[in-house]
């Protein structure tokens, strides 16, 4: 084939059927599923008398509703009885229908996205689908992976299959050298700023460029986790080295001659040179700088140095409404520095940035100091193999000696389904990926950043540029 | 899944751009195992107060509005999360169709399998129909899915669009699981050849 993206190489390998009216069916190879989202699958399947097609295609963990905090007492001693029911419930689904689970005892337990690249569950070229929409982070390795409803949930249960059309491509490409102190997390905002949260509706992204290849894995992860922000449910990266070196000798990648041709496979997995793309544009991350938001779509994106937008300076009415009830929402005025803005929580973690060098790179800033008195600041390790690595590496102490929480893995505060939310009013710098309204908590007040300016901003208690930090 | 053809419902306006799914059902209402009774919770942080009394200036509250279903709302309608749950809580509520400029993905996928028609038309119509919407007094339209067309109660009609194999589904009140299992036999040699590599 030539003149073909990377989507379409992915897609055309997994197509099962095409009908004549554009609708087709789509082979399934790995499902990832939680205790949110799967409950109401389960039991269509009980209801209709069906079986899960290829157990073993799919790999259970719990993170939405899991604590963070005393769980020594395994999941029966969870205090919240929604919570618990939810993840005996998942327990309980996987032993019927013979599904792998990962439990919350288990070490390797943690955030979905977090946890199927650590286990090698995730690899580039196969299609990966989770009743979760941040399922586009696995696209990083070059994986077509999209989040789903629980509709589809059951019918990748029943059938291994999906029922799809095919998206548009649209690739984005990042130049230039990005400065130590900008990360995937602004590139992804940059994105998301300049096309907007509709912006990749119907397509599936690409990024590629210079910039892109020099991400780490976990950069690329947190990149691609937030295409569904910009509207796309997958993003992609081409499979290089780097992935291949992540991989390797990971529990379910492949071993031995396998692993082999494997790899010969994954090199093939690239846009050619004369691929067409539907829509493109390019981001230069040599001229970025920190990024914010200050409203309430992650659309809403500024310069660590900029103002937050004044409502009559727009002139489209949707976007003037939808300026005025974000800026009161958020209680902010307009105009006013983004630097002025003074927080009172943060919270390091969720599915975009929680993995070890988004630790390390929020424990540089924090070591040797003290978070600001107005501050209540926490960390949420993504897995349980994130917290041990870094409590080996002595970041706890770190996050502790500087008054930072130092939780169990889970979603915790990216959507407060658990117990840790903002209270009404609250202001907090987050690394997670949607400033919607009452995300994090009723009428609390997100904004969204990188781990080391989450980091900065916990210690100064205000937002600040890290350059200067 | 209840057939969905020709319905008369009472129109609602939501004059808002990117309604996301956690402002449609808030968090703390995913921790349910059943798909039914989130009508009570659709759009909580909108319609009620944290002691649970009505804020009475939400559509939804209105006299007007209460038995509303048909929603007209602004660009990106039901964006973010890709829980279930929203149109689940939408659909228990009464609404059978949500029209908007655009529509996220996940959400307008997930309105197709529990028999709700989200209806994307040009932002001009979109307006036109978001007035007789705000009229209020139990203002109704109609929905004919098999023609395609949205009768406003002015007489005229808007014609829209709508992927045929979808709408047949609607029509008939598919089960999507089942009819894909007719192909049973394709994802059988599908995925035979596919094992042959057993990594895979």
């Amino acid at each position: 084939m030539s003149h073909t993206t990377l989507y379409d190489k992915i897609w055309q390998a997994h197509l099962v059927d095409e009908q004549d009216d554009g609708n087709c069916l789509l082979y399934i190879d790995r499902h990832l599923i939680h205790e949110v989202t799967s409950p109401q699958a389960f039991e269509g399947l009980r209801m209709s008398g069906r079986q899960v097609r290829v157990p073993s295609k799919t790999l259970a963990v719990a993170d939405h509703n899991i604590p963070t905090t005393n769980r020594a007492g395994g999941v029966e001693a969870i205090e919240d009885e929604q919570s618990r029911i939810q993840i005996e419930t998942l327990e309980k689904n996987c032993a019927e229908f013979g599904i792998d689970h990962i439990g919350m005892m288990d070490l390797r337990q943690g955030i979905v996205h977090v946890t199927g690249p650590e286990e090698g569950f995730t690899m580039p070229g196969l299609t990966i689908v989770c009743g979760d929409s941040h399922t586009s982070t696995h696209g990083a390795f070059g994986a077509l992976a999209h989040g789903i409803g629980t509709s589809e949930v059951e019918h990748v249960l029943a059938t291994q299959t999906l029922a799809q059309r095919k998206a548009k491509n649209f690739r984005v490409n990042v130049v230039g050298d990005a400065p130590d102190y900008i990360t995937a997390k602004d590139i992804a905002l940059a994105v998301i700023g300049e096309i907007g949260t509709a912006g990749g509706t119907g397509y599936v992204l690409e990024y590629a460029g210079p910039a892109i290849e020099a991400l780490t894995m976990e950069g690329r992860m947190t990149l691609c986790n937030m295409s569904i922000e910009a509207g796309a449910r997958a993003g992609l990266i081409a499979p290089d080295e780097k992935t291949f070196e992540y991989l390797k000798d990971r529990p379910r990648a492949p071993k031995g001659a396998d692993w082999d041709a494997a790899v010969a496979y994954w090199q093939t997995l690239r846009s050619d040179s004369d691929a067409v793309f539907d829509r493109e544009i390019t981001i230069d991350a040599a001229n970025l700088p920190p990024l914010v938001t200050w409203g309430t779509s992650p659309q809403d994106v500024i310069s660590i140095n900029g103002r937050v937008p004044d409502p009559a300076a727009i002139d489209n009415e949707a976007r003037r409404k939808a300026t005025e009830r974000a800026l009161a929402y958020m209680g902010l005025e307009a105009d006013m520095p983004v630097q002025s803005i003074e927080i009172d929580r943060v919270f390091i973690g969720s599915c975009t940035n929680s993995r070890i060098e988004d630790l390390r790179a929020a424990a540089k800033v924090v070591e040797g100091k003290k978070v600001s008195d107005r501050v209540n600041a926490m960390v949420v390790p993504g897995s349980g193999l994130v917290k041990k690595q870094a409590e080996e590496e002595g970041l706890d102490k770190v996050f502790l000696d500087a008054g930072f929480e130092w939780r169990d893995p889970g979603c915790s505060m990216c959507l407060a389904m658990n117990a840790d939310k903002l209270s009404p009013q609250e202001r907090c710098a987050s690394t997670s990926n949607r400033n919607f309204e009452g995300r994090q908590g009723r009428e609390g007040r997100t904004h969204l950043v990188s781990p080391a300016m989450a980091a900065a901003a916990a210690i100064r208690g205000h937002f600040v540029d890290i350059r200067d930090f | 899944m209840e057939k969905f053809t020709t319905f008369e419902g009472i129109v609602a306006p939501l004059d808002m751009i990117n309604v996301d799914t956690d402002m449609i059902v808030p968090k703390q209402f995913l921790k349910t195992i059943k798909r039914s009774g989130l009508g009570a919770n659709v759009f909580d942080e909108m319609r009620f107060r944290p002691d649970g009394s009505e804020i009475e200036d939400f559509v939804l509250n209105q006299p007007d509005y209460r038995q509303s279903q048909i929603l007209v709302a602004g660009d990106n309608f039901g964006c973010g999360s890709s829980r279930e749950h929203a149109p689940w809580a939408l659909l228990d509520f009464g609404f059978r169709c949500v029209i908007a400029p655009s529509f996220a993905d996940i959400f307008f996928n997930n309105c197709f399998k529990n028999g709700i028609l989200p209806i994307a038309l040009p932002q001009a119509e979109v307006y036109r129909l978001m007035s007789d919407a705000k009229q209020g007094n139990g203002t109704v339209l109609s929905i004919n899915l098999e023609g395609q067309t949205i009768t406003r109660p002015n007489g005229e009609t808007i014609a829209f669009d709508v992927d045929p194999f979808r709408k047949n589904c609607l029509i008939e009140g598919l089960d999507d699981i089942g009819l894909t299992l007719k192909k049973s036999e394709k994802i059988d040699a599908f995925e035979a050849e596919r094992n042959q590599l057993a990594w895979r």
